[in-house]
């Protein structure tokens, strides 16, 4: 770490008319997988690791590491999109489906607030995260995931501003009505769809 | 892969800029007190966990979001929830004026 840090990768708009075609507008494309962070980077031990599915659900569920990793998972191959402005193409991922997690659950809520290790907290509707949109995922470029960038494992929901794949994610809390999370709650915009551009409140 | 150091922890002086801008008080030597364990610092002996999304000042005795601002456009949006409250010193100089 460190050395990267003037190092923003190629800058600009990508003279690719394909790469152009998938960036969303007012973004630039890195190289680089800069890290954002509003606090301190937890090292959750697998071994104390559990992940939850809680709130308005019928039953709640929980799963160990060992449980959540034998579950089955997928690769997924994915355009990232920062609301500061950088975009990285063809991101390779390894994760389970939320679909999975909430299989068999029963709930009437139309939304979710992700609790992650930190305090953290990012909300997205339920419709958003289910139907092979999103994923927990624990590995990145067929690596374990980096406590840096989230792991043991975070959530990945790759067609909204990835401030909503929040880092060290550790339960899905079912919700109604919408609660708004970490920066969704200081400015930011509820929803946040890279391709409207909705990166603030109001826009 | 190679990552650029926007989580470097730095003390609270280092949010003394945008702080600057939201309070005509001198903030690095404000008070605060923390919600969640009652430990009292100044500002500037928080923990600014900074990036380009926001700044967020964590108690350094046990990571309480003390105060959190981001600028998002022409606004800016300010959490005191992590403060009991702000002990502000009278007469402390404002952002730019001299000092005595
Ligand atoms: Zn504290």
């Amino acid at each position: 770490m460190g050395s990267g840090f003037l190092s923003r990768g190629f800058r600009g708009r990508p003279r690719d008319p394909e790469e152009a075609a998938r960036l969303p507008p007012g973004q630039y494309l890195t190289r680089d997988f800069p890290v954002l962070s509003a606090g301190p980077t937890p090292r959750s031990a697998t071994a104390r690791w559990d992940f939850v599915v809680a709130g308005a659900a019928e039953p709640t569920r929980r799963w160990t590491w060992d449980e959540f990793r034998a579950l089955p998972s997928e690769t997924i191959t994915v355009d990232i999109h920062c609301v500061t402005k950088w975009s990285k193409l063809d991101t390779v991922w390894e994760g389970v489906s939320v679909d999975t997690l909430l299989d068999g659950v029963e709930t009437s809520a139309q939304h979710l607030v992700a609790h992650c290790d930190g305090g953290y907290t990012t909300n997205v509707p339920l419709a958003d995260v289910t139907g092979g949109k999103a994923w927990v995922a624990f590995a990145y470029g067929g690596e374990p995931l980096d406590p840096e960038h989230g792991g043991p494992a975070r959530l990945l929901v790759p067609h909204l501003y990835f401030w909503k794949s929040a880092k060290w994610v550790r339960g899905l809390e079912l919700v109604d009505p919408d609660r708004p999370g970490f920066w969704e709650s200081l400015g930011y915009h509820n929803y946040g769809d890279p391709w409207r551009e909705q990166r603030y409140a109001g826009d | 892969m190679t990552m650029r150091d926007d989580e470097t922890r730095l003390d609270g002086n280092a949010a003394a800029g945008l702080l600057d801008e939201v309070f005509r008080f001198e903030m690095t030597t404000t008070r605060t007190v923390c919600a969640g364990c009652g430990t009292v610092a100044p500002v500037g002996a928080l923990m600014r966990y900074g990036h380009e999304m926001g700044a967020i000042l964590r108690c350094a005795g046990c990571d309480t979001a003390i105060i959190r601002v981001a600028r998002t456009g022409d606004r800016y949006w300010l959490d005191l929830r992590g403060t009991v409250s702000l002990r502000i010193e009278d007469g402390a100089p404002a952002p730019g004026e001299p000092a005595g």
